[in-house]
């Protein structure tokens, strides 16, 4: 059983203390990891959270990811460990190499903050084994550069190897295949834009993100 | 040697571009009919310190495979001259 949870902060990330407050929530112990320090301090899993690390220059994610944290992140994920992008932290993981494809403005370049309807597509990931294949949960995405992308070769790769762990039930942002979060190769590493930890209380009108993240804390 | 260099990031053929396409569709409303295949990228300028053009032109490339553009769905064009050359 794993509980304690590092949260990655870089300059410029806004979702650190919604996600502390939902892991403990989940009876997890979370934990900040500065990003300038190349560590994960011995933590069960590794979550990157939302919001605009290094402000978004160049790309989202494209300096964060040589940030010193990242390379022990990419050591933990490589040794094993779950690893969960959110928003944010999904650029990131691709722009590190640690997930396939790339996050791309949305199409129709709306700014879309809404709730979006996802459907579990497997149950083998460290971010679904908690939950329910084929249930259908309602978390909000909060993004700009959602629009998941990647070339027809990688696409064919995730569909065969059940990689496509989230799908949206109505496509708001052009992702390829409808595409919300995939993972790697190993399962461990999984990257998505919704953002689960907004959906942890019926005061925020949905408690659909507790089984992904009791999923992290489930080793 | 200091060398200027100019790097145009694209998106790579195939990869839609939402904002070339809202500029495209934005243009006949001003009067302009005849535009078509708008693509948006970045324009990057620095210099770099190297011993000749190769080199220059290798750290460059390297530069930009590595950070400048995200080769998943960009690539770059470089452009370089010695530095102190009007253009």
């Amino acid at each position: 059983m794993s509980s304690r949870v590092g949260v990655v902060v870089f300059p410029g990330s806004n979702c650190e203390q919604d996600m502390l407050e939902a892991m403990r929530l989940v009876g997890g112990e979370p934990e900040l990891l500065w990003h300038g320090d190349a560590t994960v301090n011995g933590v069960d899993a590794v979550i990157v959270p939302g919001g605009f690390a290094h402000g978004d220059y160049l790309r989202p994610g494209a300096i964060a990811r040589f940030s010193p944290v990242m390379s022990a992140v990419a050591e933990f994920a490589a040794a094993g460990g779950p690893v969960v992008g959110i928003c944010n932290g999904f650029q990131v993981l691709t722009e590190a190499g640690l997930l396939p494809g790339a996050l791309q403005k949305n199409a129709g370049l709306k700014f879309v903050c809404a709730p979006a309807q996802l459907r579990v597509e497997t149950t083998n990931s460290v971010l679904t084994r908690a939950a329910d294949k084929g249930a259908v949960l309602s978390i909000p995405i909060n993004h700009f550069e959602g629009n998941y992308t990647c070339d027809a070769e990688t696409l064919a790769q995730l569909r065969d190897e059940d990689r496509i762990v989230l799908r949206y039930v109505v496509n708001p942002n052009g992702s390829v295949d409808d595409i919300a979060g995939v993972c790697n190769e190993g399962r461990n590493v999984v990257g998505l834009m919704p953002h689960p930890e907004r959906s942890t209380s019926e005061l925020l009108g949905s408690t659909d993100g507790l089984p992904l993240l009791r999923s992290l804390l489930s080793v | 040697m200091i060398f200027s260099v100019h790097v145009e990031v694209r998106l790579r053929p195939g990869i839609a571009d939402p904002q070339g396409s809202t500029i495209e569709r934005a243009m006949p409303t001003l009067g302009f009919a005849g535009v078509s295949g708008v693509r948006v990228g970045k324009s990057i300028r620095f210099e770099i310190d190297a011993a000749d053009e190769a080199s220059a032109r290798a750290e460059a490339e390297d530069l930009c495979r590595r950070f400048l553009t995200n080769p998943v769905i960009e690539d770059a064009i470089v452009e370089l001259e010695p530095a102190g050359v009007a253009s």
